[in-house]
C-alpha cells in the first residue's frame, strides 16, 4: 500500500494493454440481498486489463450496489469474485486496495483545505514524521503529467479547483496504489461540458495505462463515448452486454426493459418531425435486441 | 510581475511547477512581494490583521499611558503571556479539528493543585509531581475522546461538564484551606519568576534563530531546485533571515534594558516551535488538519480518525496541565480561584484572535502566540490605567468579535476568490 516510486508509475504506462485474453476481474453468480429485498441477483461481469466497462442502468438497478460489494463495502451473499485468475474475498474496503481494486466515489472524499499534494498523498505521506515535501510535489507533479492533467498549481486548496479538476486528483491519488482495476462512480455527473471531456479524456488514459475502468454512469453519450464494453443491469440482474457501437435505442430498451418506452417513443416523434436530420435509419425503427443481438456475458466467455 | 508573461519565451526551461502558462509566477524579492499582495487580496489574511491590531493597541496605550511601552513592562508582559498562552496551543489543536475544550481552565487549575499538593504538602520531588499533573490532564483528554468518539457526545458538552467536575475537584483536592503557598526558594517559582537569560546569552540564541532560519531555508531551495521544483531565491532567503536577525535582536535588546528575556518565555516559544513542526511537518499534523477538513474524507484514506481526536484531546488538557503548572509557579501558588474567572475564554480567545478558525482546519500554531500577546496588551494597557476588570472583560470581548468578524469576512472573501 505505499505509494509507487517514480520507476514504478512509468513501468505501469509502459506495460502494455494486451488482448483481452484473462480477465482481470471476473465476477459470477454474484448475489446481494437486504431483508426481503434482492438488490442484486446473479451477476456476471468480466473486466480485462485496458478495457473500459460501463455499467448502466435505471435508479434502484443495482449499480451502486455492485460497486460497493467490489469497492468492499457490502459482502456478497452469494457468488464468486475472481481477481487475477484467483478467486477473492473482499472483506473491507482495505482489502480491496491491497487487492488492487481502487474506488472513486461520485463525492470524491477530498479535503478542500488541503492543498493538492496534501490531498494526494493523504494517510500515506511520505516520511510521516518528517514530511518530504519535495519529493512528494515531485511525484504529484509526475501523476498529474502523466494524466496530461491541467491543475495550475498543486500547492493551492482543493477548494480552488473546477469540478473536473477534482475528480482528477481524487483519480490521481486512487493510482498512487497502483490499482490493476479502477472504479469511478458517476464521474462526469454534475460536470460541464469541457470539464466532462476533460474526465473522458482521463479515462482513455487509464485505458492506455492498461488499467481495467469500471465506470458508472447516467449519461449515454459520456458512456458510448469511451466504453468499449456496456453491460446493463436491471432490476438487479444483468440486462445484456453491449458492444461500443451500441445504438442509444438498443441501450435503452435494455434499461428500461421494453421496446416501447418514453424514449423511443420521443425519439419516434422526432424522427417523424424530422426525417432529414441525419439520424441513422436504425434509431427510428423497432429494435427490440435485447435477448437477441447483444453479446451477452457467457458469448464473451467462450470466445 | 507584468514582465514574466512576456519573458517566458526567452526563458529555455520552465520549473516543473511552472509549466502552467495561465498562471503568473514572479521571481525574486519583487515577485515574492507581488504574490503576497495577491493574497491579501483574495482574503488570504494570514497573521496581517493581528499584527496591524497589535500595532494599534500599543499605539494607543502608549499615547494614553508612556509607561506601555517602557521595557519593564514589556518584560512583564512576556512572562504574563506564558501560562495562558501554553494553554491556547492546546485550543489550537481542538479547534483545528473542529471541535472544542471548555475546560482547559478548570484542568489547568486542578493541575497547578495537584501540584501544591503533592509538592508542598507531601513531599514529592516537583518533576514528579509536574509529571502526575500532566498525566492525570491527559487522562482527562483520553476521556473527552471516548465520549466523543464512542457516544458522539459533542466536545461542547462534555467538557462544559468537565469544566464544572475538575473545578470540583480542584477545590477537594486543595482542601478546607483553600490555598496552598509554594516556597519561593523552589526551582519552582523561581523559573517562573527569577530566571532570565543572560543579555549575551539572548543575543547568542536570536542570532542562532536566525541563521536556523537561513539554514532551513536554503537547504529546502536547494533540494527543490535540484528535484525541478522553483524555489526562493537567495537574495529572498537573506531577505528574510536578515529581517529575523534584526527584529529578534531588537527585541532582546529592549528586554534587556529592564529584566531581560524569562526562561518561561522562552519555554513558551519553544513550544510554540515544537507544535508548529508537528502539525505541519509530521503525519500526525496533515491528520488533524484533515479531519479538520472533512472528517469523512479522512476516514476514507485510511486516517484513524477516533485516534486524532481522541490524540488532540488529550494534547489539548496536557497542555492545558502545563499551562496551570506555570501559572502557579508565577503565583507561587494555587488556590481556589486558579484557572477560573477569563482563563478559559482568554485562552479560546487567543487561539481565534491569532487566526485559528472556530470551524476547523484552518489555523497554526503561531496563533497562539500571537493571540495572547494582543490579549495580554490589553489587560496590561488597562491595568496601567486603573481600569478594572469590567473594562478588561468588555474590550477583550469586542476584540474577539472583531477577530472573528474579521476571520468570517476573509472567509467570504476567499470563498469568491475560490480559496476556501
Amino acid at each position: 500500500m505505499s505509494p509507487p516510486t517514480p520507476a514504478d508509475t512509468r513501468a505501469a504506462v509502459s506495460r502494455a494493454p494486451d488482448a483481452a485474453t484473462e480477465p482481470v476481474l471476473a465476477l459470477r453468480g454474484i448475489g446481494k440481498r437486504f431483508g426481503a429485498v434482492s438488490a442484486l441477483t446473479d451477476i456476471d461481469l468480466d473486466v480485462s486489463a485496458g478495457e473500459v466497462v460501463a455499467i448502466v442502468g435505471d435508479n434502484g438497478a443495482g449499480k451502486s450496489t455492485l460497486v460497493k460489494v467490489l469497492a468492499g463495502v457490502h459482502r456478497p451473499d452469494g457468488g464468486e469474485i475472481v481477481f487475477a485468475g484467483r478467486p477473492v474475498t473482499i472483506a473491507d474496503p482495505s482489502a480491496a486496495i491491497a487487492l488492487g481494486i481502487a474506488t472513486v466515489f461520485q463525492d470524491l472524499a477530498l479535503c478542500e483545505n488541503l492543498d493538492v499534494v496534501a490531498n494526494l498523498f493523504l494517510g500515506h505521506e511520505i516520511a510521516p514524521t518528517h514530511l518530504d515535501e519535495v519529493e512528494m510535489e515531485v511525484r504529484a507533479w509526475g501523476l498529474l503529467g502523466e494524466l496530461s492533467a491541467r491543475i495550475p498549481s498543486v500547492r493551492t486548496p482543493v477548494a480552488s479547483l473546477s469540478g473536473g479538476q477534482r475528480q482528477t486528483v481524487a483519480i490521481a491519488r486512487s493510482l498512487l496504489g497502483e490499482p490493476k482495476i479502477i472504479i469511478l462512480d458517476e464521474p462526469t455527473a454534475a460536470l460541464g461540458v469541457a470539464q466532462t471531456a476533460e474526465v473522458l479524456d482521463l479515462i482513455e488514459r487509464l485505458r492506455e495505462r492498461g488499467l481495467g475502468v469500471i465506470m458508472v454512469s447516467h449519461n449515454m453519450d459520456d458512456v458510448r463515448a469511451v466504453a468499449d464494453r456496456i453491460a446493463v443491469l436491471r432490476l438487479g440482474r444483468n440486462n445484456g452486454v453491449f458492444g461500443a457501437d451500441v445504438t442509444q435505442d438498443q441501450i435503452v430498451s435494455a434499461i428500461t426493459g421494453a421496446t416501447d418506452n418514453a424514449v423511443t417513443r420521443r425519439s419516434a416523434r422526432r424522427a417523424h418531425a424530422a426525417p432529414t436530420d441525419g439520424t441513422p435509419a436504425a434509431h427510428a425503427g423497432p429494435d427490440p435486441a435485447v435477448p437477441t443481438d447483444v453479446t451477452t456475458t457467457e458469448g464473451v466467455d467462450d470466445d | 510581475m507584468t514582465d514574466v508573461r512576456t519573458d517566458t519565451g526567452a526563458e529555455p526551461t520552465r520549473t516543473l511547477d511552472r509549466q502552467d502558462e495561465r498562471v503568473e509566477h514572479g521571481t525574486g524579492a519583487a515577485g515574492a512581494l507581488a504574490g503576497f499582495s495577491r493574497r491579501l487580496r483574495s482574503g488570504d489574511l494570514g497573521a496581517l490583521p493581528v499584527i496591524v491590531g497589535l500595532a494599534v493597541i500599543w499605539t494607543v496605550f502608549q499615547i494614553l499611558n508612556p509607561v506601555f511601552l517602557s521595557a519593564d513592562n514589556l518584560v512583564n508582559l512576556t512572562l504574563e503571556c506564558c501560562s495562558v498562552g501554553v494553554i491556547s496551543l492546546g485550543i489550537v489543536c481542538v479547534l483545528l479539528t473542529g471541535q472544542i475544550d471548555l475546560s482547559v481552565g478548570s484542568v489547568s487549575g486542578l493541575a497547578g493543585a495537584i501540584v501544591a499538593v503533592l509538592f508542598v504538602n507531601d513531599g514529592w520531588p516537583a518533576a514528579l509531581a509536574i509529571v502526575t499533573a500532566i498525566a492525570v490532564a491527559c487522562v482527562i483528554g483520553w476521556l473527552y475522546g471516548q465520549l466523543f468518539n464512542r457516544l458522539g457526545m459533542p466536545s461542547f458538552v462534555s467538557t462544559l461538564a468537565g469544566l464544572l467536575a475538575f473545578l470540583g475537584l480542584q477545590l477537594y483536592i486543595l482542601g478546607a484551606a483553600g490555598s496552598i503557598n509554594i516556597p519561593f526558594t523552589s526551582g519552582l517559582v523561581s523559573f517562573a519568576q527569577l530566571w532570565f537569560l543572560p543579555p549575551w546569552l539572548s543575543y547568542v540564541l536570536a542570532a542562532a534563530v536566525a541563521v536556523a532560519v537561513f539554514a532551513s531555508g536554503f537547504r529546502l531551495a536547494a533540494r527543490r531546485r535540484a528535484a525541478g521544483l522553483s524555489a526562493r531565491s537567495i537574495q529572498v532567503l537573506l531577505l528574510r533571515a536578515g529581517a529575523f536577525l534584526v527584529g529578534l535582536e531588537a527585541v532582546a535588546w529592549y528586554l534587556n534594558r529592564s529584566r531581560g528575556v524569562g526562561w518561561m518565555f522562552v519555554f513558551f516559544a519553544a513550544l510554540v516551535v515544537v507544535l508548529n513542526y508537528l502539525l505541519t511537518r509530521t503525519q500526525w499534523g496533515r491528520s488533524v488538519f484533515a479531519v479538520g477538513g472533512s472528517a469523512e474524507a479522512a476516514r476514507r484514506v485510511g486516517i484513524n480518525v477516533r485516534l486524532v481526536y481522541t490524540s488532540v484531546f488529550m494534547a489539548c488538557s496536557g497542555l492545558a496541565a502545563v499551562g496551570g503548572i506555570l501559572a502557579a509557579a508565577r503565583l507561587a501558588s494555587a488556590n481556589q480561584s486558579s484557572g477560573t474567572g477569563d482563563v478559559n475564554l482568554n485562552a479560546i480567545a487567543a487561539a481565534v484572535i491569532g487566526g485559528t478558525s472556530l470551524f476547523g482546519g484552518r489555523g497554526n500554531a503561531w496563533s497562539a502566540l500571537l493571540g495572547i500577546i494582543v490579549i495580554q496588551s490589553i489587560s496590561s494597557g488597562l491595568t496601567l490605567l486603573n481600569l478594572d476588570s469590567s473594562f478588561r472583560f468588555m474590550i477583550t470581548g469586542l476584540v474577539l468579535a472583531l477577530a472573528v468578524a474579521v476571520d468570517a469576512i476573509a472567509r467570504r472573501s476567499r470563498a469568491s476568490h475560490g480559496q476556501a
